[in-house]
């Protein structure tokens, strides 16, 4: 292993953050597309100088860019998300319908495979796939198309498609989330969808474990376990050992169980992390205090981690895609904070350091492993 | 020629200066005039106007000859001024948020 590359987007520019294995110095590049909103920068597996960065503004609306250098240069390549068919209406926030319309990419997701093959999970939801390295776009409309689609609703940051997820086992396996809708599964390649939300209860819709309608945070899977995923809801960890055919709440000893982020350590598949947050009107850490909360049996048992983290006057957010792990021996954990921090733990958790401290808002933080 | 003034981020993304010079061999209207925009730089395509729609985006206006056209049709005539290149097209992102 030769290093880590640390793909960060923000509110205002995205940053490219490279170490070597020690991970203890850093280098910072960027700004890239300064004064955009970076959604996520992500890497190809296949290829891991092919990066591909969602930038948009409420301005001047998406751009998508593709890196074949490691982040070094970009290119604009497509940026027609165009739904398939007539739109149609999901609920808005007082229920009423209302069209859906392209906002903005919130997640990229290239191919375990194919540096060409991206998928883009989007705002008004959909899920968009390129096969030709981004420069055109087609909706898999069979997941807005399924029956419970008039009744999605945005959750606070809108109607998003945060998580898309695919099984390294099966490609033609793929999971994505949805603010406010839940979990759907495909087992097709994306062709066709089915809602995997039993076992979910939110006391914030009509019918609180409904089939559709949680606003379901994050999800987050160790690829040796794939039919095992966690996940951050609104309230609640939840796990499935069932990709997703029913789910148990596993959020034991946390302070809170409100939260965005969730990911799970590159070598054992019940280590995972989240990052408690005191509620949802009140979007910062509990008594001021940033702590990363482990659990190393899949859940219920959490400990609290702290060191090198501020435990007084704190008060940022992590959100949802911005927490990531490297694959190193000693696996890296990895998070961005709403206050721009970036930090870094090069001993799965036990011990913290930032980065960088004054960055923009940071809205995702993806890490390639380097060989 | 028509003198056409972007904002500083689509001047950036499109690498041009200030001011650019346009040529338009249709009749000249706003359509017409983002039409040969976005043909000389296809990194403006959605940029401007919604790249299915063609309308133009909520937080993007066009000015000229110190008057607002965001709201006229866009297949007006553009002003005498803009023709003969006295006056520069602006675009313009809206002012707001910070």
């Amino acid at each position: 292993m030769s290093g880590v590359r640390v793909l960060v987007g923000t509110r205002k520019g995205a940053f490219v953050l490279t170490s070597d294995g020690k991970r203890e110095a850093w280098e910072i590049d960027g700004p890239f597309f300064g004064g955009w909103e970076i959604y996520h920068v992500n890497g190809s597996s296949a290829d891991p100088n092919r990066l591909y960065a969602s930038q948009s503004t409420g301005w001047f609306g998406q751009l998508i860019q593709r890196s074949d250098d490691g982040g070094k240069t970009w290119e604009p390549v497509g940026n027609q998300f165009q739904y398939e068919g007539v739109p149609g209406t999901h609920q808005w926030y007082d229920g009423t319908p209302h069209p859906w319309e392209f906002a903005r990419v919130w997640h990229l997701e290239p191919s375990l495979s194919d540096p060409d093959t991206v998928l883009a999970g989007v705002e008004d939801a959909g899920l968009f796939r390129s096969t030709d390295g981004g420069k055109s776009w087609q909706e898999l409309a069979g997941l807005r198309g399924q029956d419970s689609g008039s009744s999605w609703q945005p959750g606070g940051g809108g109607m998003c498609l945060h998580t898309i997820i695919v099984d390294p086992s099966d490609p033609d396996r793929v999971f994505v989330a949805i603010s406010a809708a839940g979990v759907f599964r495909s087992d097709d390649g994306g062709k066709t969808w089915r809602p995997k939300n039993r076992g979910l209860r939110s006391g914030s819709i009509p019918d609180e474990d409904a089939e559709v309608g949680h606003c379901v945070h994050r999800l987050a899977m160790h690829p040796s376990r794939p039919s095992v995923l966690y996940m951050q809801k609104h309230w609640d960890i939840m796990r499935t050992d069932n990709a997703g055919d029913s789910w148990e709440e596993v959020s034991g000893n946390l302070p809170t169980d409100f939260g965005f982020a969730i990911d799970v350590h590159a070598h054992e598949p019940e280590t995972i992390y989240v990052v408690p947050i005191k509620s949802d009107s009140e979007h910062f850490p509990p008594d001021g205090k940033l702590r990363v909360y482990r659990s190393r049996t899949g859940g219920n048992e959490w400990e609290a981690l702290t060191k090198g983290l501020p435990q007084k006057n704190c008060y940022v957010n992590v959100l949802r895609d911005a927490m990531a792990v490297d694959s190193m021996d000693e696996c890296g954990v990895y998070f961005g904070t709403t206050g721009g921090q970036v930090y870094a733990s090069a001993d799965a958790g036990d011990s913290w350091a930032p980065i960088v401290r004054d960055l923009p808002a940071v809205l995702s933080v993806e890490v390639q492993t380097l060989t | 020629m028509i003198r056409v003034v972007l904002p500083a981020h689509l001047r950036t993304l499109a690498n041009v200066g200030l001011e650019i010079e346009l040529e338009i061999t249709t009749v000249p209207t706003q359509r017409s005039l983002i039409d040969a925009l976005e043909a000389r730089y296809p990194v403006l395509l959605g940029t401007i106007r919604d790249p299915v729609t063609h309308k133009r985006r909520p937080f993007v206006r066009f000015f000229a000859c110190a008057e607002d056209l965001s709201h006229e049709s866009p297949d007006a005539p553009l002003p005498d001024a803009v023709l003969t290149g006295g006056e520069p097209f602006f675009v313009i992102g809206a002012m707001a948020g910070g």
